[in-house]
């Protein structure tokens, strides 16, 4: 993956399939320091399916497609020096509180700390695939913070999906402002 | 600055529109956003898709939707275009300059653009 917001579509697309009503991204921007959360209240996962997602080699039926995603983004973390932690709930032993949480830090003055990138595209793309789940986006940099929350937007939006084109184009122009 | 009234408007705008568009779509784009498809750069190929349908004012006729890994990961990104009552079309290794050409000829002009598809790209 060329830049990191690359890898958090690809690891909240996870979140859409194990079927989240709402998936929650954080990017917290502290000195050297990026952290990443991304939290859903999808299915979750057993602990013994947590202990294999990070393993690329790991293949049983059950995880193959949890795939390469988590992997890569752990790769990513800890070649600039940092870490990454998945916590999960599963529906079947916490039906009443369920999820999963992917924790990422980067040291962003490591010479391998990829760019973040273009992370409104990546929100957008998400909305435009899944416009019945509900995504919460906040990005703080220092004193800054740049949120959408789709949730406020569906209230306004009644029956007009959210990945209609004109929609779409408000979103990215509402979050483009925040970050000028 | 973008505010929630905006958002009304477009609502209100929209709306007569949706109620037009429900069950008309005649062909369907996909793009593989799996984990190979993303690394190989999928995101720009679906957001000009989503534009470019939108400006050639296709979006009444075509609906651009998202699916995982398609089995066939170092063509990627790979996009399929569905239509009834023929075969669907491959198109391997996109980038998103080839999109306009791709919504010009075949979504409006119901010819696959050939030199894109996978049997010539094999």
């Amino acid at each position: 993956m060329k830049e990191l917001s690359l890898n958090i579509l690809d690891v909240a697309e996870n979140s859409v399939k194990a079927k989240a009503s709402l998936t929650e991204i954080r990017l917290t921007e502290d000195g050297e320091t990026l952290t990443l959360v991304i939290q859903d209240d999808g299915c979750g996962m057993t602990e013994e399916v947590v202990r294999s997602v990070t393993d690329p080699f790991y293949t049983t039926r059950t995880t193959r497609k949890v795939g390469l995603g988590l992997p890569l983004l752990k790769l990513a973390a800890e070649m600039t020096g940092g870490t990454m932690q998945v916590v999960s709930r599963a529906q079947a032993e916490h039906p009443a509180d369920h999820g999963t949480a992917v924790t990422a830090r980067f040291h962003t003055a490591h010479i391998d700390c990829p760019p973040l990138g273009d992370v409104v595209e990546t929100v957008l793309t998400l909305i435009q695939g899944h416009p019945d789940t509900d995504f919460l986006f906040c990005h703080t940099l220092g004193e800054r913070k740049v949120t959408l929350d789709t949730r406020e937007l569906r209230q306004v939006l009644e029956d007009v999906p959210l990945n209609s084109y004109e929609v779409l184009q408000w979103i990215e122009a509402f979050l483009r402002e925040q970050y000028q | 600055m973008k505010s929630l009234a905006e958002l009304q408007a477009i609502k209100a705008k929209m709306q007569d529109k949706v109620a037009l568009r429900e069950g008309s779509s005649e062909k369907r784009v996909v793009v593989g956003m799996a984990t190979c498809g993303i690394a190989a750069g999928a995101r720009p190929v679906l957001s000009a898709f989503v534009e470019e349908v939108s400006k050639a004012g296709l979006a009444g006729s075509v609906t651009v939707s998202q699916t995982g890994c398609i089995g066939l990961c170092q063509y990627e990104p790979i996009v399929e275009v569905f239509e009834a009552g023929k075969d669907r079309v491959t198109y391997v290794k996109m980038t998103a300059d080839k999109v306009a050409r791709v919504v010009e000829e075949h979504l409006k002009g119901g010819n696959p653009v050939a030199e894109y598809t996978i049997t010539n790209n094999k």
